[in-house]
């Protein structure tokens, strides 16, 4: 009866188009990474491992890119969770005209990634850059940087630039988890004598695990797709400091060696669809509650 | 009393700071696409002495903007459509017939949230498919990039719908199409406005697809022209201004219009999952 009603060849062309487009390629990836796929011969050969074997070698700067990755997105989960449970605990209450700055901390999620870069090319500009002007005019010249040309700053610069685009919205977020959660909790504490340390400790950050795991989530998946904040603002440099996998990836894809880009891909999607299988069980999970 | 008032008053204080560090720099684009270029050197927040809009005709003339306006237009708006109308017929037969295959089948669509596109091989899916520098391959792209997050915000939603509506429309002899179309599709609509809108907004900010898909200038949409014209107009910043404002145009005024349907969007579908 059901299959009547409901029959499943409306989501054929949904299956289809994401399984050619989306997955497909995924799975392609495990293949073609063992080749050495690329733009200067139309042959393509079987190497084995020797992708990888470059891929993982002390010699390349591959690990460097893999590395920066993961610091990227560690970086980035922590700085967005912390700031934006602290901004967020201090807007909770108490503060006029809500539905304005509500607007002006979530403008930065919808601009596109790509003007926000270009936007900070020139705050970070070490010379005539916003940033720098006004520290110096207050006095505070001493801390101008080279942000985004100095090998000790500009991949910090980075993760400066996506936590202040993305800290809004995990703020947000957070902020309707704090709502959810009755006074009546904090009444009782504040009875027993319990100062704001131990309300945090005991009361929020327990009853805000929830929006905090997806919060995380979130910026996890995020942080390992970075792309276009490090293409835009220092594209890999000084040298290959700042270089992720996405950028480095479309690096190889332009100099034409399709093999190693693929490599790094699949390296990426391997890891990324692991994670994703235990996020997204437990996402569906929920659904099913209804 | 006297420490709550002050404890008040640092909390307006702290929301009107952080307000501003969110402002200043969307703010510091505006003023410099009205100045001069040598005013716009240093890109700083004074004021413009005269206000240059002739800025604006000059990037809309060099910038290929018109073309590329339309451009950001039909990618975002075509994606959109595909992936709501696919998305939404989906989830609706996912959802309402929860049977043992189609619970893997809608599993595997949303891993999709969490997977990485392989941008080199799909160059081959692309060729294989004809596809590859067309426009028509980009809002595929794009709608099957949008999909899965769009069945997820979607599948919830349509357990909120009363079944005895099916059953309703069946008993009056409605085709499986005539009800989805007629009965459930409308009363959808909410999710749909902001599965909408956030698919449109984030086409529109698109910059990758077309970046490994696109050869042809004429093609492009917004963000990659203009990051082209930043290439070819880095020093004059007033220039590039006008351009990332009218960039950045149509999206801010998507978002302050729908800004209730945006953030509830994403914050439900987030909180939720």
């Amino acid at each position: 009866m059901n299959k009547k009603i409901y029959p499943i060849h409306f989501a054929w062309i949904t299956l289809a188009l994401y399984t050619v487009f989306f997955v497909l390629p995924g799975l392609m990836g495990f293949y073609y990474s063992f080749t050495d796929w690329n733009s200067y011969s139309t042959e393509i050969n079987f190497i084995g491992f020797d992708n990888f074997k470059q891929l993982f070698s002390a010699d390349e700067n591959y690990l460097g890119f893999i590395n920066n990755t993961l610091i990227f997105t560690i970086a980035t989960v922590l700085l967005k969770t912390g700031l934006g449970l602290a901004f967020a605990i201090t807007l909770n209450e108490g503060v006029r005209m809500k539905g304005f700055h509500r607007v002006m901390l979530f403008l930065p999620t919808v601009v596109p990634m790509l003007v926000v870069g270009l936007v900070f090319k020139s705050i970070l500009n070490p010379a005539t850059g916003l940033l720098n002007e006004t520290l110096r005019s207050v006095g505070l010249g001493f801390l101008a940087q080279k942000w985004l040309v100095d090998l000790d700053w500009a991949f910090k610069s980075i993760i400066a630039v996506d936590t202040w685009k993305g800290v809004g919205y995990i703020m947000i977020i957070l902020l309707a988890g704090l709502q959810a959660i009755s006074k009546t909790y904090y009444e009782a504490a504040s009875i027993d004598g319990a100062g704001a340390w131990n309300k945090l400790r005991h009361i929020t950050i327990p009853l805000l695990m929830p929006a905090l795991a997806v919060t995380t989530v979130l910026n996890l998946l995020h942080g390992l797709k970075v792309f276009e904040a490090v293409y835009v603002l220092t594209n890999g440099g000084p040298g290959y400091a700042t270089d992720v996998l996405y950028t480095s990836i479309f690096k190889e894809f332009s100099m034409g060696r399709f093999g190693m880009g693929t490599a790094l891909s699949t390296l990426l999607f391997v890891f990324m669809t692991i994670v994703g299988y235990f996020v997204v069980r437990i996402m569906s999970r929920e659904g099913d509650g209804e | 009393m006297k420490q709550g008032k002050l404890l008040s008053l640092f909390r307006n204080v702290f929301a009107w700071v952080l307000s501003l560090i969110m402002f200043i720099p969307l703010l510091l684009v505006v003023i410099n696409a009205l100045k001069t270029k040598t005013e716009a050197n240093g890109m700083n927040m004074s004021l413009p002495s005269s206000l240059q809009w002739s800025n604006f005709a000059v990037v809309i003339e060099e910038g290929k903007l018109i073309q590329s306006f339309f451009n950001s237009l039909l990618y975002a708006s075509g994606s959109t459509a595909l992936s709501i109308i696919l998305a939404s017929a989906a989830a609706y037969v996912l959802s309402r017939n929860r049977t043992r295959i189609n619970k893997v089948l809608y599993f595997y669509i949303i891993l999709g949230i969490a997977m990485p596109m392989n941008f080199v091989t799909l160059t081959k899916v692309m060729q294989a498919t004809h596809l590859i520098n067309t426009q028509i391959g980009i809002i595929i792209l794009l709608a099957a990039a949008a999909l899965p997050f769009s069945v997820f915000l979607i599948y919830g939603f349509v357990s909120s719908v009363p079944r005895e509506l099916d059953e309703a429309g069946i008993v009056d002899g409605c085709s499986p199409y005539k009800l989805f179309f007629t009965i459930v599709l409308p009363l959808l609509l909410p999710v749909i406005v902001t599965v909408g809108i956030l698919n449109f907004m984030g086409a529109w900010s698109d910059f990758i697809h077309p970046l490994y898909y696109l050869n042809s200038s004429d093609k492009w949409p917004m963000t990659l022209a203009v990051y082209n014209f930043f290439g070819r107009f880095q020093v004059n910043w007033n220039l590039v201004s006008a351009d990332i404002v009218l960039t950045t145009l149509p999206v801010v005024v998507i978002y302050l219009l729908g800004q209730k349907f945006i953030i509830s969007g994403m914050t439900a579908g987030s909180v939720k999952g």
